[in-house]
């Protein structure tokens, strides 16, 4: 998360130019992304709990480090709502290092020198992987709202495809935090005897009524925009990118904490030393939450925000199970270390707290610690030496329990 | 003392931190086990249990700082509160569910003792004897709530908020439906009381006991 106050933060509208830059740059990636893709033919749909098949299904991918002989240290990195396959690397069109650049790499708890990790674009997404900014096979332009709604398993169950598509039996382990922890849960459900140790951070097994109405806030002023045009404007070769910032300055809020905006910020005032009694951006909080609204139109589509928002919202791994959440993981002999942070009101300790019930009353084997921080939700990709030290001690335990070797020293 | 004799293992002694009760416990669980510990702390006994007993050990543990040292360790530890998290376990979830020094400190030790009889088939319980000589002299001869080495805090800090003897804690076993099945007392220089001194010794000279208890019939 970039924290920096930008000097010249301008208002959300951009001009036509850039808005078309950020089309090409967008539509680039959705067509052909800057990483691995497989394609599963018309032969292989993916069966979505809409209920519908989806043909010629794309998933764009990173991997990281080697495969062992085994095949025994596979490592799944789940991505957030906003975030993609470019894990550990620069990303293509920020220029940016990978969002979990913190926690993966050589050396890094996610040691790329001992296990093999895989980082996916989810379904529903925009950065290659199928989503509605991807062309509909039957029509030959985007889908758009043709898309079928996706949900956290359809994501779970097409990572799955890839996973085989890889001739990998077992994941060393799974990882992911807020939607991607969200993805993680669902693995442990889904395909308990594939996952050997699971690693949900900053989750819930369930989106709560307050993060549905953030999400419907954020859906509400994409569709509000003009140029969204009922979820055709790239047929139509617009953007609506100001519906879109919106979206993402107020998603961003819940993202940080009251302490964390304080600290930042506080009420100090942008590049002027008395308020201009007007609605400029006075306040650099104001100045920065345009800057983040504006830098994310640059990297994601409209209506994949619509979708995987969606994907969330939908999300209730008990009500899977009979309503009871134990009953997801009955039997699991997958191990689980389950993190929260103190400020983060999103996804809040109870959350957590309520997977590790669970998991106790399953029977499962789980370490769970919550971890002091003034970061809020985005914690899990900051620089965390807790977050750390805990993601190292799990999965170092967990690799001697499956007898991996130590890790060379480059 | 005459009463007391030495114990045995001191390589796990060291690997304790000196916790001689811990080894005690250890003792008591059968290798292989499954095992809770309840209050796990930075995840001592967790780690002993492991190594020497090469037990499936679990921990619960109030303190972020514990927590998050244990799983640092690996060990499979979860930040929780005793008086209310227990409820959460299955019937019979755990081989022996394990209170090292952690009774004296829970809000409701008696609905403590039977969730641990609940979930799990034997519980083992190790606390300080508020009913040793020495707790005896400092409230009758200076008038003072006992502060040892044992237990170093002040009345007015210490987490430590229902004090019992080992007598008060046979009769709360006895009133849970708990079965005695080992019981050791250790006197403040680490040593074994012997098993065959009548109950007011052990009240007097044992400055820790450690129980093993079952559910009755």
């Amino acid at each position: 998360m970039n924290s920096t106050v930008p000097q010249d933060a301008s208002p959300a509208p951009l001009d036509a130019e850039s808005e078309a830059r950020a089309d090409a740059v967008a539509r680039g990636e959705a067509d052909e992304p800057h990483s691995l893709v497989v394609r599963f033919g018309a032969d292989r749909p993916l069966k979505l709990d809409a209920g519908v098949l989806l043909p010629d299904l794309k998933i764009a991918y990173q991997t990281y480090g080697e495969l062992n002989a085994a095949r025994s240290n596979a490592v799944l990195l789940c991505h957030a709502l906003t975030g993609d396959q470019h894990a550990a690397n620069i990303n293509p069109i920020t220029g940016k290092p990978g969002w979990w650049d913190t926690l993966v790499g050589p050396g890094k708890p996610i040691d790329t020198r001992r296990f093999f990790v895989i980082s996916s674009n989810v379904l529903g997404g925009c950065m290659g992987t199928t989503g509605p900014s991807s062309v509909n096979p039957a029509t030959g332009a985007p889908y758009g709202l043709a898309m079928p709604v996706v949900t956290i398993r359809d994501m779970v169950n097409a990572q799955a495809m890839l996973v085989d598509h890889l001739g990998i039996e077992k994941l060393f382990c799974v990882a992911g935090g807020s939607m991607g922890g969200m993805q993680v849960l669902q693995w442990a459900a889904s395909y308990p005897e594939r996952v050997f140790s699971a690693l949900p951070l900053a989750t819930g097994a369930r989106h709560s009524a307050q993060n549905i109405a953030f999400h419907e806030v954020g859906r509400q002023a994409v569709m509000a925009d003009p140029d969204w045009r009922g979820g055709r404007y790239l047929e139509e070769g617009v953007m609506p990118s100001r519906g879109l910032a919106v979206a993402r300055m107020a998603a961003h809020i819940t993202y940080m904490s009251d302490q964390a905006l304080h600290r930042k910020f506080g009420r100090r005032l942008q590049n002027r030393a008395m308020p201009t009694f007007g609605f400029d951006a006075d306040f650099q909080v104001e100045s920065y939450l345009r800057h983040q609204g504006e830098a994310f139109v640059q990297r994601f589509d409209a209506n994949s925000y619509l979708y995987v928002t969606r994907a969330m919202d939908y999300f209730d791994l008990a009500a899977d199970y009979g309503g009871v959440l134990a009953n997801a993981f009955r039997g699991s002999k997958t191990r689980f270390c389950v993190v929260s942070f103190t400020s983060d009101w999103l996804f809040p300790t109870d959350e957590s707290r309520a997977i590790v019930h669970a998991l106790n009353a399953s029977g499962a084997s789980v370490s769970f610690a919550e971890i002091e921080s003034d970061k809020g939700h985005d914690a899990f990709l900051l620089e965390e030496p807790e977050l750390f030290a805990i993601t190292q001690g799990f999965l170092d335990a967990a690799a001697r329990a499956v007898g991996l070797p130590p890790t060379k020293d480059a | 003392m005459a009463i007391s004799e030495p114990v045995l293992d001191e390589g796990a002694v060291r690997l304790t931190g000196g916790r001689v009760d811990l080894v005690v416990v250890a003792e008591m669980v059968a290798p292989g086990s499954r095992v809770l510990d309840v209050g796990s702390g930075g995840g001592e006994l967790l780690d002993l249990l492991a190594t020497t007993r090469q037990c499936d050990a679990r921990g619960i543990e109030l303190s972020r700082e514990g927590v998050n040292a244990g799983v640092a360790r690996g060990l499979a530890v979860v930040q929780g509160d005793a008086d209310v998290d227990l409820a959460y376990y299955p019937d019979d979830a755990f081989d022996y569910v394990i209170l090292s020094q952690t009774l004296q400190a829970t809000r409701r030790p008696r609905w403590v003792l039977e969730q641990m009889l609940r979930i799990g088939r034997k519980a083992i319980i190790s606390f300080p004897n508020f009913g040793h000589w020495r707790s005896r002299l400092d409230l009758l001869v200076n008038g003072h709530m006992p502060v040892t080495e044992n237990m170093p805090i002040p009345w007015y800090d210490t987490p430590n908020i229902h004090f019992c003897t080992i007598r008060d804690f046979v009769e709360l076993a006895d009133l849970v439906d708990a079965k005695m099945e080992k019981a050791v007392a250790l006197d403040s220089s680490g040593h074994r009381v012997r098993f065959n001194m009548p109950w007011w010794v052990w009240n007097l000279f044992g400055e820790q006991a450690v129980f093993l208890l079952t559910r009755k019939g």
